[in-house]
């Protein structure tokens, strides 16, 4: 199945701008990520109360529907789904239906059949999540959560309100994305997020073997030298070395890549002082990050987890409230005293 | 119709004597529900000669028209700076109507602990109850006709002013 992502991502949104699928941060208006921004905050105070619930998706059934299998981010969905009180049911494609030969209409048809109010996707095909949102009934929104190297969007966003936590703003920040750029969805979304969102500069540090041939047009600035790349930024966000895509010889050794592209803390002091550091996770220690990093004072990855069940959270009542008032025409106003 | 500084500062006043009262040794806190019972909640506190725990709720996630409506498009975080469990919680909004808001804000309550008692203090009831709900302090009860609210604008000085609202609302 080969399935480009169309031009324009108007699908997304309603007719006045509203969320109603979340496929790619690319094309999307600040205000309307500034607002999953903020309706994450109120989510992250959720968190930390003694019931950790709220229940506004109430008698919502979310599929998770995982093509290329996914622990950590299918987790994060299901659990931010069970605290907005929606009915999870996961679904672990890569070892069901389709091998028996069922195509991904008929499974999609299937889901529909059961009343799914949303289809959280994951695909190891760019574009498929884009596919699935033009295929489904109305009613159904769908959240794009990773589809081949083409978009990872709420990773970009929990990514963005981990920086604006810490950092206040987006506003002449310098943020520099450093590692395995090539096969990476999520610093493709990251990098469409920082833009729109006003970032001064997007730095990308990698081996010109792991970074894409076309990829100044994106609007960042490359170096191929850790020291050159990381001088005075604010932000540092580390890459996975995607071992299980490299199907060429892409790296001499995993030592050879630490040796250059691996952040410990003598390559972090030519950050800013009060730099953060983060990485999308899961870590490999000792090859793009080194442990006296990853553990470190600047390291905010464990709290990038625990924004983004909020940011999750903020998604998807966002995409299911614009759902429900793409049928509900006469939405706004004062609500009911 | 409208209601100037003066006005609401008259009502407010009169709120402000009944809030602590019938507690014996307790102190109550105060839980503004955003926005405008938020305003009135910090503007009662004022007028008090000791000032109470003040929290603030916003009950957009427990409202019962999000199938119908929505999500709000500006939710901010609840902030209860004190321990729910065993307290003594006076509800503040400034306009009760359908009750809606109210059961919601209960709702959410219960989910940060369990309260010893909560009281409803209101600037204004205009009517138009759908549930079992009234208010044990109102700044003044009004009679509207089903087309008109009150608006609070705010939150200093804190005035208010009747419109009428369109027929789909």
């Amino acid at each position: 199945m080969t399935l480009a992502p169309p031009p324009s991502s108007r699908v997304q949104l309603t007719e006045d701008g509203k969320l109603r699928h979340f496929l790619s941060v690319e094309h999307l208006p600040r205000p309307l990520l500034e607002d999953i921004l903020d309706t994450a905050a109120s989510f992250v105070d959720v968190g930390g109360r003694a019931i950790k619930k709220v229940p506004l998706l109430r008698g919502k059934t979310v599929v998770n529907l995982f093509f290329e299998s996914s622990t950590r981010t299918r987790s994060t969905f299901e659990l931010a789904a069970k605290r907005l009180s929606a009915d999870v049911l996961n679904l672990d494609i890569a070892k069901s239906a389709t091998s028996k030969g069922e195509t991904l209409l008929d499974t999609l048809r299937n889901l529909e059949a059961m009343a799914a109010d949303m289809f959280v996707v994951r695909h190891q095909d760019s574009g498929a999540p884009f596919f699935i949102a033009n295929e489904v009934t109305p009613r159904v929104a769908v959240i794009n959560a990773g589809d081949g190297r083409h978009a990872h969007p709420t990773q970009a966003m929990l990514d963005m309100y981990t920086i604006r936590h810490y950092k206040g703003g987006f506003d002449g920040l310098r943020v520099a994305i450093v590692g395995d750029i090539l096969h990476s969805r999520v610093a493709r979304s990251q990098i469409h997020a920082l833009n729109i969102l006003g970032a001064e500069e997007v730095r990308l540090i990698g081996p010109r073997t792991l970074l894409p041939t076309d990829v100044e047009q994106l609007g960042v600035t490359v170096f191929t030298d850790m020291a050159q790349g990381l001088k005075d930024v604010d932000v540092v966000i580390m890459l996975r070395l995607q071992k299980e895509r490299m199907d060429s010889a892409l790296l001499p050794s995993e030592a050879e890549f630490f040796r250059l592209y691996g952040l410990n803390n003598e390559k972090l002091r030519h950050a800013r002082p009060d730099a953060i550091v983060m990485h999308p996770g899961p870590i490999n220690r000792g090859v793009e990050i080194a442990s006296e990093v990853a553990d470190g004072p600047r390291s905010v990855i464990l709290n990038q987890v625990t924004f983004g069940i909020a940011v999750r959270m903020a998604v998807m009542s966002m995409a299911i409230s614009g759902q429900e008032s793409s049928h509900n025409p006469e939405q706004g106003g004062d609500h009911g005293r | 119709m409208r209601w100037n500084e003066a006005d609401i500062d008259a009502r407010l006043a009169a709120m402000a004597e009944q809030v602590t009262s019938g507690y014996g040794e307790a102190t109550p806190s105060l839980v503004g529900i955003q926005s405008g019972g938020a305003w009135v909640a910090q503007a009662l506190n004022q007028r008090l000669a000791t000032r109470l725990p003040l929290g603030r709720l916003d009950v957009s996630f427990y409202r019962d028209d999000f199938d119908t409506r929505g999500l709000k498009r500006t939710v901010r975080p609840s902030d209860l700076p004190f321990d729910v469990d065993g307290a003594h919680l006076v509800l503040v909004d400034d306009v009760l109507m359908t009750g809606r808001t109210i059961r919601a804000a209960m709702n959410e309550l219960f989910d940060f602990g369990r309260p010893a008692s909560i009281r409803l203090a209101v600037l204004f009831d205009i009517g138009h109850r759908q549930l079992p709900i009234r208010a044990d302090i109102c700044g003044e009860t009004l009679a509207l006709p089903p087309h008109q609210r009150v608006e609070l604008f705010g939150p200093a000085p804190l005035t208010a002013e009747i419109r009428d609202i369109r027929p789909e609302e």
